[in-house]
Protein backbone atom coordinates (compact mmCIF):
# COMPACT_ATOMS: atom_id res chain seq x y z
CA UNK A 1 0.00 0.00 0.00
CA UNK A 2 1.41 3.36 -0.85
CA UNK A 3 1.35 6.53 1.15
CA UNK A 4 -1.54 8.06 -0.68
CA UNK A 5 -3.60 4.97 -0.16
CA UNK A 6 -2.71 5.08 3.49
CA UNK A 7 -3.85 8.61 3.73
CA UNK A 8 -7.00 7.69 1.88
CA UNK A 9 -8.20 4.89 4.11
CA UNK A 10 -11.53 5.87 5.56
CA UNK A 11 -12.28 5.92 9.28
CA UNK A 12 -9.50 3.96 10.81
CA UNK A 13 -11.99 1.84 12.60
CA UNK A 14 -13.38 4.29 15.07
CA UNK A 15 -14.64 7.67 15.81
CA UNK A 16 -12.43 9.99 17.67
CA UNK A 17 -11.85 13.72 17.67
CA UNK A 18 -13.84 16.93 17.44
CA UNK A 19 -14.19 20.72 16.88
CA UNK A 20 -15.61 23.65 15.29
CA UNK A 21 -14.20 25.04 12.16
CA UNK A 22 -10.90 26.33 13.53
CA UNK A 23 -8.41 26.75 10.73
CA UNK A 24 -5.03 25.15 11.22
CA UNK A 25 -2.28 25.00 8.68
CA UNK A 26 1.46 24.80 8.62
CA UNK A 27 2.86 28.21 7.93
CA UNK A 28 5.07 27.00 5.15
CA UNK A 29 3.32 24.86 2.56
CA UNK A 30 3.86 21.10 2.64
CA UNK A 31 5.97 19.94 -0.27
CA UNK A 32 6.01 16.14 -0.06
CA UNK A 33 3.96 13.15 1.00
CA UNK A 34 6.55 12.36 3.67
CA UNK A 35 6.13 15.81 5.14
CA UNK A 36 2.35 15.60 5.01
CA UNK A 37 2.34 12.25 6.76
CA UNK A 38 4.79 13.48 9.39
CA UNK A 39 2.25 16.19 10.19
CA UNK A 40 -0.54 13.59 10.24
CA UNK A 41 1.49 11.46 12.62
CA UNK A 42 2.25 14.37 14.96
CA UNK A 43 -1.38 15.42 14.96
CA UNK A 44 -2.59 11.95 15.95
CA UNK A 45 0.11 11.38 18.53
CA UNK A 46 -0.42 14.71 20.27
CA UNK A 47 -4.17 14.03 20.34
CA UNK A 48 -3.55 10.62 21.92
CA UNK A 49 -1.22 12.06 24.55
CA UNK A 50 -3.69 14.80 25.43
CA UNK A 51 -6.60 12.38 25.82
CA UNK A 52 -4.44 10.20 28.07
CA UNK A 53 -3.71 13.26 30.23
CA UNK A 54 -7.42 14.07 30.32
CA UNK A 55 -8.14 10.51 31.44
CA UNK A 56 -5.56 10.81 34.24
CA UNK A 57 -7.07 14.11 35.38
CA UNK A 58 -10.59 12.68 35.48
CA UNK A 59 -9.35 9.59 37.29
CA UNK A 60 -7.73 11.74 39.96
CA UNK A 61 -11.17 13.22 40.55
CA UNK A 62 -12.87 9.84 40.55
CA UNK A 63 -14.91 10.58 37.43
CA UNK A 64 -14.31 7.07 36.13
CA UNK A 65 -16.86 7.05 33.36
CA UNK A 66 -15.34 10.05 31.60
CA UNK A 67 -11.82 8.84 32.38
CA UNK A 68 -12.60 5.57 30.59
CA UNK A 69 -14.01 7.45 27.60
CA UNK A 70 -10.89 9.60 27.30
CA UNK A 71 -8.77 6.46 27.62
CA UNK A 72 -10.69 4.97 24.71
CA UNK A 73 -10.19 8.10 22.63
CA UNK A 74 -6.46 7.97 23.46
CA UNK A 75 -6.30 4.36 22.27
CA UNK A 76 -8.07 5.24 19.04
CA UNK A 77 -5.73 8.16 18.33
CA UNK A 78 -2.71 6.06 19.15
CA UNK A 79 -3.89 3.47 16.68
CA UNK A 80 -4.25 6.19 14.06
CA UNK A 81 -0.69 7.32 14.70
CA UNK A 82 0.55 3.74 14.37
CA UNK A 83 -1.35 3.37 11.13
CA UNK A 84 0.48 6.35 9.69
CA UNK A 85 3.77 4.63 10.50
CA UNK A 86 2.62 1.32 9.04
CA UNK A 87 1.24 2.86 5.91
CA UNK A 88 4.41 4.82 5.29
CA UNK A 89 6.59 1.82 6.14
CA UNK A 90 8.34 3.87 8.82
CA UNK A 91 9.95 1.83 11.57
CA UNK A 92 10.29 4.82 13.86
CA UNK A 93 8.47 8.13 14.24
CA UNK A 94 9.42 10.73 11.64
CA UNK A 95 11.67 13.60 12.68
CA UNK A 96 9.90 16.87 13.29
CA UNK A 97 10.66 19.48 10.63
CA UNK A 98 13.44 21.93 11.41
CA UNK A 99 12.01 24.48 13.85
CA UNK A 100 9.16 22.12 14.84
CA UNK A 101 5.68 21.64 13.48
CA UNK A 102 3.92 24.85 12.54
CA UNK A 103 0.25 24.88 13.39
CA UNK A 104 -1.98 27.81 12.80
CA UNK A 105 -3.40 27.66 16.32
CA UNK A 106 -1.35 27.18 19.47
CA UNK A 107 -1.38 23.41 19.19
CA UNK A 108 -1.99 20.58 16.73
CA UNK A 109 -5.60 20.79 15.55
CA UNK A 110 -6.71 17.52 17.10
CA UNK A 111 -5.37 18.22 20.61
CA UNK A 112 -8.09 18.95 23.14
CA UNK A 113 -8.11 22.25 25.00
CA UNK A 114 -7.11 21.58 28.61
CA UNK A 115 -9.37 24.29 29.98
CA UNK A 116 -12.49 22.61 28.55
CA UNK A 117 -12.43 19.94 31.28
CA UNK A 118 -14.67 20.07 34.31
CA UNK A 119 -14.56 17.62 37.19
CA UNK A 120 -18.30 16.95 36.91
CA UNK A 121 -18.37 16.61 33.14
CA UNK A 122 -20.20 13.70 31.53
CA UNK A 123 -19.46 11.48 28.51
CA UNK A 124 -21.58 13.80 26.38
CA UNK A 125 -19.21 16.70 27.14
CA UNK A 126 -16.15 14.59 26.45
CA UNK A 127 -17.59 13.67 23.06
CA UNK A 128 -18.27 17.32 22.29
CA UNK A 129 -14.57 17.99 22.87
CA UNK A 130 -13.75 15.07 20.58
CA UNK A 131 -16.14 16.35 17.93
CA UNK A 132 -14.57 19.79 18.06
CA UNK A 133 -11.12 18.26 17.59
CA UNK A 134 -12.20 16.12 14.64
CA UNK A 135 -13.72 19.12 12.94
CA UNK A 136 -10.50 21.06 13.39
CA UNK A 137 -8.51 18.17 11.94
CA UNK A 138 -10.90 18.11 8.99
CA UNK A 139 -10.43 21.86 8.47
CA UNK A 140 -6.66 21.44 8.73
CA UNK A 141 -6.46 18.92 5.87
CA UNK A 142 -9.03 20.91 3.92
CA UNK A 143 -6.80 23.94 4.09
CA UNK A 144 -3.81 21.84 2.97
CA UNK A 145 -5.80 20.72 -0.05
CA UNK A 146 -6.31 24.37 -0.98
CA UNK A 147 -2.68 25.31 -0.45
CA UNK A 148 -1.00 22.29 -2.04
CA UNK A 149 1.10 23.17 -5.04
CA UNK A 150 1.90 19.56 -5.80
CA UNK A 151 -0.81 17.25 -7.19
CA UNK A 152 0.29 14.19 -5.19
CA UNK A 153 0.26 16.10 -1.91
CA UNK A 154 -3.12 17.58 -2.79
CA UNK A 155 -4.57 14.15 -3.45
CA UNK A 156 -3.20 12.69 -0.23
CA UNK A 157 -4.46 15.70 1.75
CA UNK A 158 -7.87 15.21 0.16
CA UNK A 159 -7.91 11.62 1.30
CA UNK A 160 -7.00 12.67 4.82
CA UNK A 161 -9.72 15.29 4.71
CA UNK A 162 -12.28 12.65 3.73
CA UNK A 163 -11.07 10.41 6.48
CA UNK A 164 -11.50 13.18 9.03
CA UNK A 165 -15.00 13.85 7.68
CA UNK A 166 -15.79 10.24 8.38
CA UNK A 167 -14.48 10.61 11.93
CA UNK A 168 -16.70 13.63 12.42
CA UNK A 169 -19.65 11.56 11.29
CA UNK A 170 -18.79 8.69 13.62
CA UNK A 171 -18.49 10.99 16.63
CA UNK A 172 -21.79 12.60 15.76
CA UNK A 173 -23.35 9.12 15.75
CA UNK A 174 -21.75 8.36 19.07
CA UNK A 175 -23.14 11.58 20.52
CA UNK A 176 -26.65 10.60 19.37
CA UNK A 177 -26.37 7.42 21.43
CA UNK A 178 -25.12 9.31 24.51
CA UNK A 179 -27.50 10.77 27.12
CA UNK A 180 -27.62 14.56 27.21
CA UNK A 181 -26.70 16.00 30.61
CA UNK A 182 -29.31 17.76 32.69
CA UNK A 183 -29.13 21.55 32.73
CA UNK A 184 -27.76 21.50 36.29
CA UNK A 185 -24.96 19.01 35.62
CA UNK A 186 -22.28 21.40 36.94
CA UNK A 187 -24.02 22.11 40.22
CA UNK A 188 -22.09 20.59 43.06
CA UNK A 189 -23.95 20.27 46.37
CA UNK A 190 -20.56 20.50 48.10
CA UNK A 191 -18.75 23.04 45.93
CA UNK A 192 -15.04 23.77 46.13
CA UNK A 193 -15.71 27.44 46.89
CA UNK A 194 -15.75 28.90 50.39
CA UNK A 195 -19.30 30.00 51.09
CA UNK A 196 -19.90 32.88 53.48
CA UNK B 1 41.01 7.76 43.85
CA UNK B 2 38.72 9.82 41.72
CA UNK B 3 36.21 7.99 39.64
CA UNK B 4 35.11 9.91 36.61
CA UNK B 5 31.41 9.44 36.06
CA UNK B 6 30.65 8.93 32.42
CA UNK B 7 28.06 11.43 31.27
CA UNK B 8 25.13 9.71 29.64
CA UNK B 9 24.99 10.51 25.99
CA UNK B 10 21.49 9.33 25.11
CA UNK B 11 19.40 12.37 24.23
CA UNK B 12 16.58 12.99 26.64
CA UNK B 13 13.02 13.60 25.56
CA UNK B 14 10.37 15.80 27.14
CA UNK B 15 8.69 12.69 28.49
CA UNK B 16 11.81 11.81 30.51
CA UNK B 17 11.26 14.95 32.58
CA UNK B 18 7.76 13.93 33.62
CA UNK B 19 7.42 12.14 36.94
CA UNK B 20 5.24 9.13 37.63
CA UNK B 21 2.79 11.19 39.66
CA UNK B 22 -0.40 12.39 38.08
CA UNK B 23 -1.05 16.03 38.89
CA UNK B 24 -3.63 16.70 41.59
CA UNK B 25 -5.12 19.79 40.02
CA UNK B 26 -8.68 20.52 38.98
CA UNK B 27 -9.42 19.09 35.56
CA UNK B 28 -9.11 22.11 33.25
CA UNK B 29 -6.43 23.94 35.27
CA UNK B 30 -3.95 25.81 33.06
CA UNK B 31 -1.05 24.48 35.13
CA UNK B 32 -1.22 21.07 33.37
CA UNK B 33 0.10 22.70 30.22
CA UNK B 34 2.88 24.42 32.16
CA UNK B 35 4.24 20.97 33.07
CA UNK B 36 4.35 20.21 29.37
CA UNK B 37 6.20 23.46 28.65
CA UNK B 38 8.78 22.80 31.37
CA UNK B 39 9.49 19.30 30.04
CA UNK B 40 9.72 20.50 26.44
CA UNK B 41 12.04 23.36 27.38
CA UNK B 42 14.33 21.14 29.45
CA UNK B 43 14.54 18.56 26.68
CA UNK B 44 15.13 21.16 24.02
CA UNK B 45 18.02 22.62 26.04
CA UNK B 46 19.52 19.14 26.39
CA UNK B 47 19.37 19.38 30.18
CA UNK B 48 19.46 16.26 32.30
CA UNK B 49 17.27 15.64 35.37
CA UNK B 50 20.34 15.30 37.60
CA UNK B 51 21.54 18.78 36.57
CA UNK B 52 18.20 20.52 36.91
CA UNK B 53 16.41 21.76 40.02
CA UNK B 54 12.88 23.11 40.28
CA UNK B 55 12.20 25.01 43.50
CA UNK B 56 8.73 26.20 44.50
CA UNK B 57 6.72 27.81 47.27
CA UNK B 58 3.15 26.92 48.24
CA UNK B 59 0.00 26.96 46.15
CA UNK B 60 -1.54 24.83 43.41
CA UNK B 61 1.10 26.09 40.96
CA UNK B 62 3.87 25.33 43.44
CA UNK B 63 3.07 21.62 43.32
CA UNK B 64 4.86 21.42 39.99
CA UNK B 65 8.20 19.95 41.21
CA UNK B 66 6.35 16.74 42.14
CA UNK B 67 5.23 16.28 38.57
CA UNK B 68 8.71 16.61 37.10
CA UNK B 69 11.71 14.32 37.15
CA UNK B 70 14.53 16.57 38.32
CA UNK B 71 15.73 17.77 41.69
CA UNK B 72 12.77 19.39 43.37
CA UNK B 73 12.18 21.46 46.47
CA UNK B 74 8.61 22.26 47.50
CA UNK B 75 9.47 24.96 49.99
CA UNK B 76 7.83 27.48 52.26
CA UNK B 77 5.11 29.91 51.17
CA UNK B 78 6.68 32.95 49.49
CA UNK B 79 10.25 31.86 50.15
CA UNK B 80 11.08 29.87 47.03
CA UNK B 81 13.45 32.54 45.68
CA UNK B 82 15.56 32.58 48.85
CA UNK B 83 15.93 28.80 48.79
CA UNK B 84 16.67 28.81 45.06
CA UNK B 85 19.29 31.57 45.30
CA UNK B 86 21.08 29.62 48.03
CA UNK B 87 21.00 26.50 45.91
CA UNK B 88 22.29 28.23 42.79
CA UNK B 89 25.15 29.91 44.65
CA UNK B 90 26.15 26.66 46.33
CA UNK B 91 25.73 24.58 43.17
CA UNK B 92 26.34 26.89 40.18
CA UNK B 93 26.49 23.81 37.93
CA UNK B 94 22.73 23.25 38.33
CA UNK B 95 20.09 24.87 36.16
CA UNK B 96 17.72 26.36 38.71
CA UNK B 97 14.11 27.16 37.84
CA UNK B 98 11.72 28.56 40.42
CA UNK B 99 7.96 28.03 40.19
CA UNK B 100 5.41 30.16 41.96
CA UNK B 101 1.91 31.62 41.82
CA UNK B 102 0.70 35.21 42.03
CA UNK B 103 -0.17 34.75 45.71
CA UNK B 104 3.05 32.99 46.58
CA UNK B 105 5.21 35.28 44.48
CA UNK B 106 3.63 38.72 44.79
CA UNK B 107 1.88 38.71 48.20
CA UNK B 108 3.85 36.89 50.85
CA UNK B 109 6.86 36.58 48.53
CA UNK B 110 6.70 40.11 47.13
CA UNK B 111 9.74 41.40 48.92
CA UNK B 112 11.85 38.43 47.88
CA UNK B 113 10.74 39.03 44.30
CA UNK B 114 12.12 42.58 44.18
CA UNK B 115 15.42 41.69 45.79
CA UNK B 116 15.89 38.61 43.64
CA UNK B 117 15.54 40.82 40.56
CA UNK B 118 18.02 43.28 42.07
CA UNK B 119 20.51 40.57 43.03
CA UNK B 120 20.38 38.98 39.57
CA UNK B 121 21.41 35.43 40.49
CA UNK B 122 21.46 33.25 37.39
CA UNK B 123 18.10 31.48 37.59
CA UNK B 124 14.65 31.55 36.00
CA UNK B 125 11.57 32.59 37.95
CA UNK B 126 8.23 31.40 36.59
CA UNK B 127 5.01 32.75 38.05
CA UNK B 128 1.81 30.99 37.01
CA UNK B 129 -0.55 33.91 37.31
CA UNK B 130 -4.27 33.19 37.61
CA UNK B 131 -5.18 36.40 39.46
CA UNK B 132 -6.41 34.44 42.48
CA UNK B 133 -5.31 32.23 45.38
CA UNK B 134 -6.44 28.87 43.99
CA UNK B 135 -5.24 26.53 46.70
CA UNK B 136 -6.96 28.37 49.55
CA UNK B 137 -10.23 28.63 47.60
CA UNK B 138 -10.43 31.88 45.80
CA UNK B 139 -9.14 34.88 47.75
CA UNK B 140 -8.02 37.88 45.68
CA UNK B 141 -4.30 38.17 44.99
CA UNK B 142 -2.20 41.23 44.09
CA UNK B 143 -3.03 40.72 40.40
CA UNK B 144 -6.79 40.36 40.93
CA UNK B 145 -8.82 43.06 39.22
CA UNK B 146 -10.09 45.62 41.80
CA UNK B 147 -13.71 45.04 40.79
CA UNK B 148 -13.67 41.23 40.89
CA UNK B 149 -16.74 40.44 42.91
CA UNK B 150 -16.76 37.20 44.89
CA UNK B 151 -18.09 35.86 48.16
CA UNK B 152 -14.70 36.48 49.68
CA UNK B 153 -14.36 40.02 48.32
CA UNK B 154 -17.90 41.36 47.94
CA UNK B 155 -17.91 44.26 45.50
CA UNK B 156 -14.23 43.71 44.77
CA UNK B 157 -11.19 44.79 46.74
CA UNK B 158 -11.07 48.22 45.16
CA UNK B 159 -7.28 47.97 45.28
CA UNK B 160 -5.26 48.58 42.13
CA UNK B 161 -3.34 45.64 40.75
CA UNK B 162 0.34 44.97 41.13
CA UNK B 163 2.29 45.12 37.87
CA UNK B 164 4.81 42.28 38.08
CA UNK B 165 6.58 42.84 34.76
CA UNK B 166 7.27 46.51 35.37
CA UNK B 167 8.34 45.83 38.93
CA UNK B 168 10.71 43.10 37.73
CA UNK B 169 12.18 45.49 35.19
CA UNK B 170 12.55 48.38 37.62
CA UNK B 171 14.11 46.11 40.22
CA UNK B 172 16.74 44.83 37.77
CA UNK B 173 15.60 41.51 36.27
CA UNK B 174 17.69 40.71 33.22
CA UNK B 175 14.93 39.04 31.19
CA UNK B 176 11.21 39.77 31.30
CA UNK B 177 8.58 37.84 29.35
CA UNK B 178 4.93 36.92 29.32
CA UNK B 179 3.58 33.59 28.10
CA UNK B 180 0.26 31.73 28.07
CA UNK B 181 -0.28 28.19 29.35
CA UNK B 182 -2.60 27.39 26.43
CA UNK B 183 0.37 27.79 24.11
CA UNK B 184 2.69 25.10 25.51
CA UNK B 185 5.21 25.23 22.65
CA UNK B 186 5.39 29.04 22.66
CA UNK B 187 5.83 28.96 26.43
CA UNK B 188 8.55 26.31 26.12
CA UNK B 189 10.41 28.54 23.64
CA UNK B 190 10.23 31.48 26.06
CA UNK B 191 11.50 29.26 28.88
CA UNK B 192 14.40 28.11 26.72
CA UNK B 193 15.44 31.73 26.15
CA UNK B 194 14.90 32.61 29.81
CA UNK B 195 17.12 29.76 30.98
CA UNK B 196 19.79 30.54 28.37
CA UNK B 197 19.95 34.22 29.32
CA UNK B 198 22.47 34.76 32.16
CA UNK B 199 21.15 36.39 35.31
CA UNK B 200 17.65 36.58 36.78
CA UNK B 201 14.96 35.80 34.22
CA UNK B 202 11.33 36.45 35.02
CA UNK B 203 8.54 34.73 33.08
CA UNK B 204 4.91 35.41 33.85
CA UNK B 205 2.69 32.61 32.54
CA UNK B 206 -1.01 33.43 32.35
CA UNK B 207 -2.51 30.14 33.56
CA UNK B 208 -6.28 29.99 34.05
CA UNK B 209 -7.85 28.84 37.31
CA UNK B 210 -11.01 27.31 35.88
CA UNK B 211 -12.49 26.63 39.30
CA UNK B 212 -12.42 30.07 40.91
CA UNK B 213 -12.06 32.18 37.76
CA UNK B 214 -13.94 30.18 35.08
CA UNK B 215 -14.13 33.31 32.94
CA UNK B 216 -10.36 32.91 32.38
CA UNK B 217 -11.19 30.18 29.85
CA UNK B 218 -11.62 33.16 27.53
CA UNK B 219 -7.96 34.14 27.87
CA UNK B 220 -7.22 31.99 24.84
CA UNK B 221 -9.13 34.54 22.78
CA UNK B 222 -7.52 37.55 24.44
CA UNK B 223 -3.82 36.72 24.17
CA UNK B 224 -1.76 37.73 21.13
CA UNK B 225 1.90 38.18 20.25
CA UNK B 226 3.25 41.51 21.49
CA UNK B 227 3.39 43.98 18.61
CA UNK B 228 6.92 45.01 19.61
CA UNK B 229 10.09 42.95 19.58
CA UNK B 230 12.52 42.30 22.40
CA UNK B 231 14.46 45.35 23.53
CA UNK B 232 17.55 45.75 25.72
CA UNK B 233 16.48 49.26 26.71
CA UNK B 234 14.69 49.05 30.08
CA UNK B 235 13.05 52.47 29.70
CA UNK B 236 11.53 51.48 26.39
CA UNK B 237 10.40 48.12 27.75
CA UNK B 238 8.87 49.80 30.81
CA UNK B 239 6.96 52.30 28.69
CA UNK B 240 5.61 49.53 26.56
CA UNK B 241 4.69 47.16 29.39
CA UNK B 242 3.01 49.92 31.39
CA UNK B 243 0.58 50.55 28.59
CA UNK B 244 -0.21 47.01 27.46
CA UNK B 245 -3.38 45.28 28.63
CA UNK B 246 -1.68 42.26 30.17
CA UNK B 247 -2.33 39.95 27.22
CA UNK B 248 0.64 40.65 24.97
CA UNK B 249 2.92 37.63 24.81
CA UNK B 250 6.61 37.45 24.14
CA UNK B 251 10.05 38.33 25.40
CA UNK B 252 9.70 41.99 26.22
CA UNK B 253 13.13 42.72 27.65
CA UNK B 254 16.52 41.05 27.59
CA UNK B 255 19.36 42.94 29.27
CA UNK B 256 23.07 42.50 29.53
CA UNK B 257 23.75 42.69 33.27
CA UNK B 258 26.33 40.24 34.53
CA UNK B 259 24.84 37.75 36.98
CA UNK B 260 25.63 38.00 40.65
CA UNK B 261 28.72 36.06 41.73
CA UNK B 262 29.58 35.53 45.38
CA UNK B 263 32.89 37.21 46.32
CA UNK B 264 35.84 35.01 45.38
CA UNK B 265 36.53 32.12 47.69
CA UNK B 266 33.36 32.43 49.71
CA UNK B 267 31.57 29.64 47.95
CA UNK B 268 33.65 26.73 49.20
CA UNK B 269 34.21 27.74 52.83
CA UNK B 270 32.96 25.62 55.72
CA UNK B 271 30.55 27.25 58.23
CA UNK B 272 33.30 27.19 60.89
CA UNK B 273 35.62 29.23 58.62
CA UNK B 274 32.84 31.76 58.01
CA UNK B 275 32.21 32.07 61.72
CA UNK B 276 35.84 33.06 62.25
CA UNK B 277 35.22 36.11 60.11
CA UNK B 278 32.63 37.29 62.60
CA UNK B 279 34.76 36.82 65.72
CA UNK B 280 35.37 40.05 67.67
C1 LIG C 1 2.87 31.19 55.78
C2 LIG C 1 1.62 30.79 55.07
N1 LIG C 1 0.63 31.65 54.93
C3 LIG C 1 -0.49 31.30 54.26
C4 LIG C 1 -0.61 30.06 53.73
C5 LIG C 1 -1.89 29.67 53.02
N2 LIG C 1 -1.71 29.62 51.59
C6 LIG C 1 -1.42 28.48 50.94
S1 LIG C 1 -1.34 28.65 49.29
C7 LIG C 1 -1.77 30.30 49.40
C8 LIG C 1 -1.94 31.17 48.19
C9 LIG C 1 -1.56 30.51 46.92
O1 LIG C 1 -1.90 31.33 45.84
P1 LIG C 1 -1.05 31.36 44.50
O2 LIG C 1 0.38 31.51 44.81
O3 LIG C 1 -1.66 32.37 43.62
O4 LIG C 1 -1.18 29.90 43.94
P2 LIG C 1 -2.35 29.10 43.20
O5 LIG C 1 -2.88 28.19 44.25
O6 LIG C 1 -3.37 30.08 42.70
O7 LIG C 1 -1.63 28.41 42.11
C10 LIG C 1 -1.92 30.69 50.73
C11 LIG C 1 -2.28 32.04 51.16
C12 LIG C 1 0.48 29.17 53.89
N3 LIG C 1 0.46 27.96 53.37
N4 LIG C 1 1.57 29.56 54.56
S1 LIG D 1 -8.03 25.71 42.27
FE1 LIG D 1 -7.53 26.78 40.36
S2 LIG D 1 -5.28 26.91 40.35
FE2 LIG D 1 -5.86 25.33 41.83
S3 LIG D 1 -5.82 23.39 40.67
FE3 LIG D 1 -7.92 24.19 40.64
S4 LIG D 1 -8.02 25.33 38.71
FE4 LIG D 1 -5.85 25.08 39.19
Amino acid sequence: MNAKKAAAKPARGHPRKAAAGAKSRPEAGIASIDELMAYAYALELEAAERYAEFADAMEAHNNREVAELFRKLARIENRHAEQVLEEMGWVSPPDAPHGGYKWEGFEAPESGDVTELHYLMQPYHALQIALHNEKRAHAFFGSLVKQARNAKVRKAAQEMEQEEAEHVRLIEEWIKRTPKPDADWAIDPDPPVLAD
Amino acid sequence: MTTATARPTVPISARDFKSDYNPIWCPGCGDYSVVLSFTRAFASLGLRPENTAVVSGIGCSSRIPAYLTSYGFHGVHGRSLAAAAGLKLARPDLTVVVASGDGDGYSIGGNHFMHACRRNVDMTYVVMDNHVYGMTKGQPSPTTEPDWNSKLSPGGTGVRTFHPLVIALAAGANFVARAFSGDPSGTANVLVEAIKTPGFSFVEILSPCVTFRPEQREWKNAVRPAPVGTTNDPARAARYIMTDDGFNLGILYRGERAPYQPPMGRGNKQPADLEKGFAI
